[in-house]
C-alpha cells in the first residue's frame, strides 16, 4: 500500500498545479497519470491564457465577459476568482519561465480572442498549452514532486462516506496497487472521446468523471458541450481561435462574411463572438446550403504576416491534413466537439459534492479541478483562453485546500483486499470468448453523440440517443480483448476507458433532456429561447442503479444580472 | 483511399517467443493517413495485442515516436502516401537506445532521468518583480526552438554517441538545458554550464547531425548544443578537453591558417595524456600520418594574411 496525504489523479495542467500547491502547503503528495505528464492533453491548447493585464482592461471586465460568455449560467463567485486571482497566476507562470510572446516594451503580448473586443490572451505563438504544461512540469521536477507515470486508476476508495484513496494499475507491469490518501484530487480532463469526431486526444476518456460519479459525486452542467468553430474536417483537429482573434474571416460558399448577418446576433464582434454563437451560425449556413462539403471557410489571407509570424502549428496542420496553404487559400473548417463545460461539481476550493435530500452536501476527501471539474466558471459556454487559466487557478486552490483538509483528519481504514475485486474484473474479461470490440463500440457511441447531442438538439433526438447508447451499452459485457497479457495491455485499457465513457455519454444525454430551454452551447430547437424564469439553474446528475438521476442547483450571482446576449 | 503495408516489430516479454515481425495489410485508409493512423487501425480492427503509445495525433503530445524504415519519426507526422507512394512495405520498430517493454513501447525512464539531470528549470535571482519580467520579444522567440521539444525521444533513439556511451546526456536533455541557460530570467547560467561541461555533457556530442535530421519539431538539438558550448566558453569554462580543443583549433587556424594537428592533443588533453599516448604519436609520425613535431614542419599557408583578417573580423563581430 502506498500512502500520501494528497493523491492527485491526472498529470495535466490542473493536476500539476494541484500537486505543486498541495506540496507547497506542506502535504505529502503524489500525482498519478496514465501517461507521462507532458503527454497530457493540456499540451494541445494553442491560442492562449486570459489575464486582464492591459491598462485599458480590468479583471472586472474580464469577469463580466466570462459571465456573458457563460450565458449567465456561470457561478459568479468562481468567475470573479478566476479573473482576479488568475492575473497573479499568469505572472507566476511567467516567473517560472513561460516564454510568453512580448510587446515592444518587453511585457507580455496579448492577442484578441472570442467573446471580447479586448486583447487579453497571453500566448506563446500557437503553442501556449504545450509551453505552460512543460514549464509547470519543470517546476514539479524542481520541487521533486513524486509522479507515478503510466498508472491507470480503476476505482476510488471510500471509508465511512469519505474518499480515502484509489486503486491503480501500473501499465507497464499490469500490477495493481492501493494508494491510500487523506484527500484525492481528480484532474483527469474532459471526455472528448465520447464524441466522434473530437479535437481531443485519444486519452481524453472521462475516467475521472466516471470514477467520481461512481462514488456518488454530482456531475453538473453536463449538457454543456462546447463545439469549437474551427476544426479540420479530415480528422477533427483544432485550428486556434487566435486566428480569428487576429482578424481572420469566416466565409460561406457565396464568399460572404456570414457572421455579419444580423440574425446571428454578433454584428459588433462578428467572427470574434463566443464559440457557441459562431458554431451555431456555421451550422445554419451549412444546413441552409451555403457550405462547401459540410464546411465553411476560414480566410487568413489578409493576415498572412501574423500567420507566418505566430501560427506555425496551424499552418502546418492545414498543409498536412487539408492540403491548404492558409496564407494563399481559405481553409475549409467546421464546428467540432472540443470541450466539456460540465464536470464534477465543485465549489471554489475544489471540493466535490453529493446529492442529499433536495440539495447537495460536500463529499469529504474528494476534490477536482480543470476540465474534469465544474466549478462553474464557464457555465453554458466557455470563452477561449479561459480553460488554461481555470486549470492553473482552480488547480492551485484545490491543491491548497486538499492539503489543509488532509492535516485535519486521521488516516482511513482500508485494506488491500480491494485489489482482489479489480483482479477479478480483469480475469472475467480475459475469460470471455465473445466478439464485441471496444473500439467499434466507442465509434458507434461517438457518432450517436455527435448526431443527436451536437450543436442543435431536440427531444426526439435526445430520446433516440438515450435509446441507442443504452443499446450499445447492453453489448458492453460482450466486449473481449485480443491481448490477454498484463504488460502494457492497451487493448485492456481501451475496455476500461469505454466503461468510463458510457457514464459520461449517459449523463450528457440525461442533462440535455432535462434542460428545456436554449442557453449557451445547449441549443434545443424545440425550446429555442433562453428561459431565465425556469432555467437559471444548474442541472446536476447523480448515479443510481437505474441510471443518472437529475437534480437542480442554484446559480451564484454576485454582480451581474442576466441580460440579453448580443455580440 | 489508400492501403498501408506494415511490417511491425513484435516483442512480448511474457512469452518465450523471440522478437519478430508481423506484417499487416491495412486497407481503406484515408489519403492523408499517417503511419500512426495505420497502426491504430491495426490495433483496433486487426490485432488488439499490438502495444504502442499515442494520444493527440497532431504532433504535440510526443507519445508516438517509432523507428520507421530505420529512422526515428513521429508516427502521427509521417504520411503513408509520402513514405510509400506505390504501396511499398513500411517497417515500424521501437525507438533505439532504449529497452523494449512490449512491441513498440520502449522504457523511457533513462530519457526522463537525463532530462532531470540537467535541472530543467530556471532559477531567478532575488525576488521576482510584481508583474512580469521585461524581456525582449526576440529573446523569447529564440527560446521557442528549444521549447518546441515535445520530449518524444526521437533524437535520443538515433543518437550515435549514446549508442557508445550511456552516460551521454543526449540531445533532448541538452536542448532542454539550452531552454534554461538561454533564458534571460535564469540567474545561474554559469552554474548550469559548469555542470553541463562535465563528462557526458555538451562536449561529448560528435556533431553527427542525426538528432537534427530526425527531430519532428525542428528543435535541431545539435545546434543548441553548439550554442551551449559557445556560452560555456564565453563564461570562461575552458578547463576541459572539449573547450580546449575548440580554442586550440581556432588559435592554430588564426595563426597559421591551418590546424596544427601535431600540438592539438597536448593542448586539448594535456601533456600527461600526450606522454601516455606518445607511442601512438610516434608510430603515426613514422608512418607519415602526422608531421613530426619539429620547428618548421607546420608552415603557414600562403593566404594566411587573409585568414587572420577574417578571424579578426569575426572576433570583433562576436564581441558586438
Amino acid at each position: 500500500m502506498i500512502e500520501y496525504d494528497v493523491l492527485v489523479i491526472g498529470g495535466g495542467l490542473a493536476g500539476m498545479s494541484a500537486a505543486l500547491h498541495a506540496g507547497e502547503a506542506g502535504a505529502s503528495v503524489a500525482m498519478v497519470s496514465k501517461v507521462y505528464p507532458t503527454r497530457s492533453h493540456s499540451a494541445a491548447a494553442q491560442g492562449g491564457i486570459n489575464a486582464a493585464l492591459g491598462i485599458e482592461d480590468s479583471w472586472e471586465v474580464h469577469a463580466y465577459e466570462t459571465v456573458k460568455g457563460s450565458d449567465f449560467l456561470g457561478d459568479q463567485d468562481a468567475i470573479e476568482i478566476l479573473c482576479h486571482e488568475g492575473i497573479q497566476d499568469v505572472f507566476d507562470l511567467e516567473h517560472w519561465g513561460v516564454i510568453f510572446d512580448r510587446n515592444e516594451e518587453g511585457n507580455i503580448h496579448m492577442r484578441g480572442f472570442g467573446g471580447t473586443d479586448k486583447s487579453r490572451t497571453c500566448h506563446v505563438g500557437d503553442m501556449t498549452g504545450q509551453t505552460i504544461l512543460h514549464v509547470m512540469y519543470e517546476r514539479l521536477l524542481r520541487r521533486n514532486v513524486k509522479s507515478y507515470d503510466e498508472w491507470f486508476v480503476t476505482t476510488l476508495l471510500m471509508d465511512e462516506g469519505a474518499c480515502c484513496g484509489a486503486v491503480a494499475m501500473e501499465i507497464t507491469s499490469g500490477k495493481f496497487e492501493v494508494f491510500k490518501a487523506k484527500a484525492v484530487i481528480i484532474c483527469t480532463g474532459g471526455c472528448g472521446r465520447v464524441y466522434e469526431p473530437s479535437t481531443n486526444g485519444l486519452i481524453v476518456t472521462g475516467d475521472g468523471l466516471s470514477l467520481a460519479y461512481r462514488v456518488g459525486a454530482l456531475l453538473m452542467d453536463m449538457e454543456m458541450v462546447q463545439y469549437h468553430p474551427t476544426t479540420l474536417p479530415a480528422n477533427g483537429f483544432l485550428i486556434t481561435e487566435g486566428a480569428r482573434g487576429e482578424g481572420a474571416y469566416l466565409l460561406n460558399s457565396e464568399g460572404e462574411r456570414f457572421m455579419q448577418d444580423e440574425r446571428y446576433g454578433a454584428t459588433t464582434l462578428e467572427e470574434k463572438a463566443s464559440r457557441d454563437v459562431v458554431s451555431r451560425a456555421e451550422t445554419i449556413e451549412i444546413q441552409e446550403g451555403r457550405g462547401i462539403d459540410g464546411c465553411v471557410l476560414l480566410d487568413c489571407r489578409h493576415i498572412k504576416d501574423r500567420i507566418l509570424e505566430a501560427f506555425h502549428q496551424i499552418s502546418e496542420l492545414a498543409i498536412d491534413y487539408a492540403g491548404v496553404d492558409i496564407t494563399q487559400q481559405p481553409l475549409p473548417i467546421r464546428p467540432g466537439m472540443h470541450y466539456m463545460m460540465g464536470g464534477i461539481k465543485t465549489d471554489i476550493d475544489g471540493r466535490c459534492y453529493r446529492h442529499n435530500g433536495d440539495g447537495s452536501e460536500p463529499l469529504p476527501g474528494l476534490y477536482s479541478a480543470g476540465e474534469a471539474a465544474c466549478v462553474s466558471a464557464h457555465g453554458a459556454n466557455r470563452l477561449g483562453g479561459n480553460s488554461l487559466l481555470d486549470c492553473v487557478t482552480f488547480g492551485r486552490r484545490a491543491g491548497a485546500r486538499a492539503a489543509e483538509y488532509a492535516r485535519s483528519i486521521n488516516s482511513a481504514n482500508i485494506s488491500e483486499a480491494v485489489i482482489g475485486v479489480e483482479e477479478q474484473k480483469i480475469g472475467d474479461l480475459f475469460a470471455r470468448s465473445t466478439n464485441e470490440r471496444a473500439p467499434a463500440l466507442r465509434l458507434e457511441m461517438g457518432e450517436i453523440m455527435h448526431t443527436f447531442t451536437g450543436v442543435f438538439r431536440e427531444e426526439a433526438g435526445l430520446l433516440e440517443a438515450e435509446r441507442r447508447i443504452h443499446a450499445v451499452r447492453e453489448r458492453f459485457p460482450d466486449v473481449s480483448v485480443h491481448d490477454k497479457g498484463r504488460v502494457f495491455n492497451t487493448d485492456l485499457l481501451a475496455v476500461l476507458e469505454l466503461g468510463f465513457m458510457f457514464d459520461c455519454a449517459e449523463t450528457i444525454i440525461a442533462s440535455a433532456l432535462a434542460r428545456k430551454e436554449s442557453r449557451g452551447a445547449h441549443t434545443r430547437t424545440d425550446y429555442p429561447e433562453r428561459d431565465d424564469e425556469n432555467w437559471l439553474k444548474h442541472v446536476a446528475v447523480y448515479h443510481t442503479p437505474d441510471g443518472p438521476a437529475v437534480t437542480y442547483l442554484p446559480v451564484t450571482i454576485t454582480k451581474w444580472q442576466p441580460e440579453t446576449r448580443k455580440y | 483511399m489508400i492501403q498501408a503495408n506494415l511490417k511491425v516489430y513484435r516483442y512480448d516479454p511474457q512469452t518465450a517467443q523471440e522478437p519478430h515481425y508481423d506484417t499487416y495489410e491495412v486497407k481503406e485508409l484515408p489519403d492523408f493517413a499517417t503511419v500512426l493512423d495505420a497502426l491504430i487501425k491495426v490495433r483496433e480492427d486487426i490485432d488488439g495485442t499490438l502495444a504502442m503509445r499515442c494520444s493527440c495525433r497532431s504532433a504535440v503530445c510526443g507519445s508516438c515516436a517509432f523507428r520507421v524504415n530505420g529512422h526515428a519519426k513521429l508516427g502521427c507526422k509521417t504520411k503513408v502516401s509520402t513514405l510509400a507512394p506505390d504501396g511499398e512495405e513500411i517497417r515500424v520498430e521501437p525507438m533505439g537506445n532504449m529497452k523494449v517493454i512490449k512491441d513498440l513501447v520502449t522504457d523511457m525512464e533513462m530519457f526522463w532521468d537525463k532530462v532531470k539531470q540537467v535541472k530543467p528549470w530556471i532559477e531567478t535571482e532575488g525576488e521576482p518583480p510584481e508583474r512580469e519580467y521585461q524581456v525582449p520579444h526576440a529573446k523569447m522567440v529564440e527560446l521557442q526552438q528549444s521549447m518546441n521539444c515535445i520530449m518524444c525521444g526521437a533524437c535520443v533513439s538515433d543518437c550515435t554517441v549514446l549508442e557508445e556511451d550511456p552516460n551521454f546526456l543526449a540531445p533532448a536533455a541538452l536542448a532542454k538545458a539550452y531552454r534554461v541557460v538561454g533564458d534571460p530570467r535564469h540567474g545561474k547560467a554559469k552554474e548550469w554550464l559548469t555542470e553541463l561541461s562535465e563528462e557526458g555533457g555538451i562536449w561529448d556530442c560528435t556533431r553527427c547531425l542525426e538528432c537534427v535530421e530526425v527531430c519532428p519539431k525542428d528543435v535541431a538539438p545539435m545546434d543548441l548544443i553548439i550554442k551551449l558550448r559557445e556560452k560555456a566558453i564565453e563564461e570562461g569554462l575552458t578547463d576541459n578537453i572539449g573547450a580546449k580543443h575548440v580554442l586550440h583549433f581556432t588559435e592554430s587556424v588564426a595563426h597559421t591558417g591551418v590546424l596544427d594537428e601535431r600540438t592539438l592533443p597536448m593542448k586539448a588533453a594535456g601533456w600527461g595524456w600526450a606522454v601516455k599516448n606518445a607511442g601512438i604519436a610516434i608510430k603515426a609520425t613514422l608512418k607519415g600520418k602526422i608531421k613530426p613535431l619539429l620547428p618548421g614542419s607546420h608552415p603557414s599557408v600562403t593566404e594566411v594574411q587573409d585568414i587572420r583578417r577574417i578571424h579578426k573580423q569575426l572576433e570583433g563581430e562576436k564581441r558586438k
